[in-house]
């Protein structure tokens, strides 16, 4: 199981797509989640109304309790929230709430924020084959020493984009858009 | 597989994760209306091309989304070095003259 306490396993049917003795991939319970960009002076006080701050590292994630804001790119971040109830339901209220709060704190200032609660899905992959299974769609070295927890990055999972948050040394975490999940977890469930 | 570092990331990323941009360093006419066909036509199309040394544009697309220049050997394909959109093109003649290839 992940080692944050925002992800937790989808509680709905088909959420185990692999259960292995050495790894399993869980479907993970809906999340609020927004993009956010803008210059550092915005990400600042984006991150101050969100509860996590917005890492100025590159490759850097975040995570504050049931908050995490993840780098995505030099002005970009991926914010990501759980209400506390797991439930099959995205958390509109949570997400509607931190979309006004956080456009209210960076008021004027130029930045661009979006709820993509519903664009992504999330898949955890756990146990001691977690980074074999991953790499034979992921190109990245998945070493501890290279990809250390705690980094995220987005890359490609053969042909489609996902986002890959190493929460654990034995655990990552998948952010695909919601129409690749099926050709994600069919190569995860072959690999 | 080729491996290209990205100077926002600061790591080294495969090949498929980034996108060609074309040559660097390619001003914009300030004043286009200014411009003939011919001076247009240069602007858009003619490319330095050389065999050797190329000053380049590439987008880290399906990492940090962020375009960024290369100096890259156009015969052998390596990347001699990287550097954030904005910064000074690196004096390629010293770098070829310094055995880059
Ligand atoms: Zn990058």
């Amino acid at each position: 199981m992940p080692d944050t306490a925002l992800y937790a396993p989808a509680t709905t049917q088909g959420a185990s797509v692999v259960s292995r003795p050495d790894v399993t991939v869980t479907r993970a319970a809906p999340l609020a989640r927004l993009a956010f960009r803008g210059d550092a002076t915005a990400a600042g006080k984006a991150g101050a109304a969100f509860g996590a701050s917005l890492p100025m590292a590159p490759l850097a994630a975040n995570p504050v309790g049931q908050r995490a804001a993840l780098w995505l790119g030099p002005d970009e971040w991926l914010l990501l929230a759980a209400s506390g109830t797991v439930g099959e339901e995205v958390p509109w209220a949570l997400a509607r709430t931190l979309c006004d709060e956080i456009a209210t704190a960076v008021g004027t200032h130029p930045h661009a924020l979006v709820d993509v609660s519903e664009r992504n899905v999330a898949l955890i992959v756990s146990g001691p084959r977690a980074a074999a299974l991953l790499n034979t769609q992921v190109f990245l070295d998945l070493d501890e020493g290279a990809f250390p927890v705690g980094q995220v990055t987005r890359t490609l999972f053969t042909k489609a984009e996902i986002v890959l948050w190493r929460t654990g040394p034995d655990t990552f975490v998948v952010e695909c858009w919601r129409s690749f999940a099926p050709y994600v977890e069919g190569l995860l469930a072959n690999g | 597989m080729l491996l290209i570092s990205c100077p926002w990331c600061r790591v080294e990323r495969p090949e498929i994760e980034f996108r060609y941009g074309g040559e660097a360093h390619i001003d914009r006419p300030a004043q286009p209306a200014d411009l003939d066909d011919h001076q247009w036509a240069e602007f858009l199309y003619m490319r330095s091309n050389p065999k050797g040394l190329l000053a380049e544009r590439w987008r880290h697309v399906h990492g940090c989304g962020r375009f960024f220049n290369a100096v890259r050997h156009t015969v052998s394909d390596r990347f001699v070095c990287v550097y954030k959109t904005g910064e000074k093109c690196p004096d390629l003649e010293a770098l070829a003259r310094e055995g880059a290839q």
